[in-house]
């Protein structure tokens, strides 16, 4: 669906280029394939605090980042999840090469310009982040609860990508240093290039930045622990949070398949049956019938190495959340007798195709064409899987649906952790215990 | 180094009155099939009645839960079936009701766009819900920092002025509110006769003007009544009662502050001038602010400041959230910087430049989706800015001088007044803040 041009550099870097002259601008996206699944424990946090000291500075720009391409006329931004950390970039065209001079130089001569002062400065900015979006936002403290309770702890998917405050404060510049020498590095990376570029011209300059960079080792492929987590037959796994909240959430998970693994397609279709809008089957219920929840999401969170499924629902005043999760198991028991109707899996399929298209009208950015494009890349190998993508909702039937409901959403593998106002744990579910999180 | 800003033109639009009276503007936007209809109206949160703050966004907020034709679900029903995205966005002088859809349902999104906004369904059960939802909001709105300062600093600032409470309103307006109340005032307040609705994708002007006459041809645009209230011709808020005001939240780990007064408005001669004052000051990541308490301090992931224009004078705030210990001397550098930057700090040509760089050379990136067109297209309108704003803008950014800067810093800083709202755990902060003659320190519920 995409028109793209991709090239090897010798030393390894993905180059992909796509043209689009509609608007005068250009978006420049690398990834690393690199994320909090990498790190180990102990040192959890240190994938997304690097991803920070990639903004201050480099051998030949020692100064911030963000100056000489604000001036450009630029955005800029980066992330870090579990499997990868991106950066990008969207300016004028005239300033493509500023902004592939720069990302060139963090590259291959970041730890030159890298010193203890600004290590210790993103250190403490990082940490506050973590206090802002996590420890003082209310239900924040949940993903770490989850995470840890349906992954086990040798598990990459065991903490999450903020990392623990303790692993953070004890993490020091070499750490950093050596992240940086096995992580970034060209043959670890994927550069696209998109929007109103001469592609010819554009690879010769990645040629000129990228290619003198010296290549590294790819990382091992990480393989995931096969232990599980012990969980009761009947019960799964039931745990309680105390926040400072003023009604409580059931969140429910359950471990499933991966990013592109067989079934994986099929549980998004699953999630747009019970919760996709307020025709949903249990936003219907539970929100708009019986108003017993405020709100209900569901979602396959599907990661490279594993995935999980989450259904969210929070008690509207007065309900408890044992109501909530007697509907939410009684509409889940419908599911795997009856299967979605047909109708259901049509507009489910019209919402993915309107979302595939929805998504090509920005070529910057998180989530733009040049983000996807390296998305399928460097999960897939192929930065045109875009088709293949979308042929898998196709494939995705009401007997293929009802079928991944009833294969993976058991009760027996079932984390199911409520949130509670700070002293009402009896609004918890039956038999929770304190799940621990700092 | 890069050149001059590459000329972008805001794309041209075609204006058009529909037979029922509709006012329709249009833009063929090339590129994925995708088309974004928005109708907005002047009326927003300022033009809530005196006993019932909140009535405006309650109103719009039931515009898709059914309509005369079709309960609710159904409704929704017919917007998955073409994969629509719809967007209500209640703002103080405005609402907007945006439908984007694929090029291919651009009829039939505009007559579901139509059949929400003119002929909402107000059943008292779905009026009974959506009123119990809001309130639950509300309520859970107590516990989310950011939104509890957000509110005070309205509150401290505007008092009974339009612009003094939230969209949401309070909960005892919200209590009193029944189907009645709600059909009577939509009846009021949402005429079509000072509405504009936007049309822009991949669709002739002469395909949308048909589709948008077919769509309307049973809506009228009759002229709006005097419910609507012009938030520019009442009288300014009084000043405020105090200017430290704070929400204990004890053993939290960070405070969320906002420091503000009342702004300016939208249509002030010197609004590009405003912008790059506001870009040096902490309008961007390279801001003085965001430089020192985040890239040399490291007590905030981030502080921002903006001035809100708007039809009448809004807030210019400083929002952020610190580590609780750095909260007094976060109040100190803000009001500090506030200062200095229209008298002993005036801005340096390096970050003038710096500043109006960013704004014309990044102009660009702002006309990209059908979206961003329509959203561009109905502020101009909204702001009651002029046809040929866009076109201007770049050429008066980067007009503006280091004087004009300081001048509007010394017009539209005033540090003296500004109100102090901290949320965070009081024990920590309190009488640090005390020590810095902003008056006494006001403790009040979240």
């Amino acid at each position: 669906m995409l028109d793209f041009q991709k090239h090897t550099l010798d030393n390894g870097l993905d180059v992909i280029l796509h043209e689009d002259h509609r608007c005068p601008i250009v978006a420049v996206n690398l990834w690393y394939h690199v994320g909090s699944k990498n790190e180990r424990p102990g040192r959890t946090g240190l994938a997304h605090l690097f991803e920070h000291l990639m903004f201050e500075g480099s051998a030949h720009h020692d100064s911030g980042f963000f100056k000489p391409l604000q001036e450009a006329g630029a955005a800029l931004n980066g992330s870090t999840n579990c499997d990868r950390t991106n950066y990008w970039e969207v300016v004028p065209a005239q300033a493509l090469e500023l902004a592939l001079w720069l990302e060139s130089d963090r590259m291959g001569h970041l730890l030159p310009a890298l010193t203890q002062e600004k290590f210790e400065n993103q250190r403490d900015v990082v940490i506050n982040e973590r206090r802002q979006r996590y420890e003082n936002r209310p239900y924040g403290m949940v993903s770490m609860a989850l995470m840890a309770a349906l992954f086990p702890p040798a598990h990459p998917y065991h903490w999450t990508t903020i990392g623990e405050t303790a692993d953070l404060r004890a993490a020091t510049l070499d750490d950093a240093r050596d992240f940086f020498e096995r992580y970034y590095h060209p043959a670890n990376a994927s550069l696209t290039v998109a929007g109103d570029i001469d592609p010819d011209a554009t690879l010769a300059l990645a040629q000129r930045y990228f290619a003198p960079l010296p290549t590294g080792a790819a990382p091992p492929a990480l393989t995931p622990p096969s232990d599980q987590n012990s969980f009761d037959a009947e019960l799964g796994k039931r745990l309680l949070l105390e926040d400072r909240v003023e009604l409580p959430r059931l969140y429910l998970a359950w471990r499933t398949p991966a990013l592109f693994a067989a079934g994986d397609a099929g549980l998004d279709m699953l999630a747009e049956v019970l919760s996709g809008g307020k025709t949903s089957r249990l936003y219907r219920r539970l929100v708009h019938e019986e108003r017993v929840a405020t709100d209900v999401s569901a979602v396959q969170g599907s990661r490279e190495l594993d995935g999980w499924f989450s259904i969210t629902a929070t008690a509207a005043p007065g309900r408890r959340l044992t109501e909530l999760d007697e509907i939410i198991g009684e509409e889940l028991g419908r599911l795997v007798a009856d299967g979605p109707t047909d109708d259901e899996i049509e507009r489910g399929l019209a919402q993915v195709d309107a979302q595939f298209v929805y998504q090509l009208q920005t070529i910057g950015g998180f989530n733009g064409r040049s983000d996807q494009l390296n998305a399928y890349n460097v999960y897939t190998g192929d930065p045109g899987f875009m088709s293949g993508d979308r042929a898998r909702y196709s494939d995705s039937t009401p007997a293929v649906v009802r079928m991944l409901a009833d294969r993976w959403l058991t009760s027996c593998g079932r984390v199911a952790l409520s949130v509670v106002p700070e002293g009402a744990t009896a609004d918890a579910l039956h038999g929770s215990s304190p799940a621990v999180v700092s | 180094m890069p050149g001059n800003p590459p000329l972008v033109r805001f794309p041209p639009a075609r204006a058009a009155r529909l037979p029922s009276g509709l006012d329709l503007r249009t833009v063929e936007h090339s590129g994925p099939p995708v088309v974004t209809c928005a109708l907005s109206v002047p009326v927003g949160s300022a033009s809530d009645p005196v006993d019932h703050p909140g009535l405006v966004a309650f109103t719009a907020d039931l515009f898709d839960d059914g309509s005369v034709k079709r309960p609710s679900l159904e409704l929704h029903g017919a917007l998955d079936r073409i994969g629509a995205r719809l967007g209500t966005e209640v703002g103080a002088d405005s609402t907007t009701v945006s439908l984007t859809t694929l090029s291919q349902y651009a009829v039939e999104g505009l007559r579901l766009l139509a059949e929400i906004v003119s002929q909402p369904r107000f059943d008292p059960l779905d009026v009974e819900r959506v009123r119990d939802l809001r309130r639950s909001r509300l309520r859970q709105l107590k516990t989310v920092p950011g939104a509890v300062a957000d509110r005070l600093l309205l509150e401290t600032i505007f008092g009974p002025h339009p612009y003094g409470h939230l969209g949401l309103g309070t909960d005892g307006a919200l209590a009193s509110m029944e189907a009645g109340l709600v059909r009577d005032f939509h009846g009021e307040a949402f005429r079509l006769g000072p509405a504009t609705l936007v049309v822009v994708g991949a669709l002739s002007h002469e395909a949308a003007a048909s589709a948008a006459a077919e769509a309307f041809t049973d809506v009228p645009a009759v002229p709006a009544t005097s419910v609507v209230v012009d938030a520019a011709a009442v009288p300014a808020p009084p000043a405020p009662a105090g200017r430290l005001f704070v929400v204990d939240r004890p053993g939290a780990v960070q405070t969320e502050l906002r420091i503000g007064h009342l702004g300016v408005r939208r249509l002030t001669p010197d609004y590009h001038s405003l912008l790059a004052l506001n870009m040096v000051l902490g309008g961007q990541f390279t801001s003085r602010l965001n430089q020192r308490l985040r890239e040399e301090r490291g007590y905030t992931y981030g502080v921002r400041t903006s001035f809100d224009c708007r039809r009448a004078p809004g807030p210019f705030s400083m929002d952020g959230s610190v580590q609780a210990d750095a909260t007094v001397e976060t109040v100190t550098e803000v009001l500090g910087e506030m200062s200095g930057i229209g008298r002993d700090r005036p801005v340096t040509a390096d970050e003038l430049a710096l500043a109006t760089a960013a704004l014309t050379r990044g102009f660009a990136r702002g006309f990209e989706t059908a979206g961003q067109v329509a959203r561009g297209l109905t502020r101009l309108l909204i702001q009651q800015l002029p046809p040929d704003y866009y076109d201007t803008f770049v050429p008066l950014v980067a007009g503006v001088d280091e004087a004009a800067v300081t001048e509007a810093a010394l017009t539209h800083l005033r540090p003296e007044e500004a109100v102090v709202v901290a949320v965070g755990p009081v024990e920590q902060f309190g009488t640090g803040l005390e020590t810095l003659g902003l008056g006494p320190l006001q403790v009040v519920d979240a």
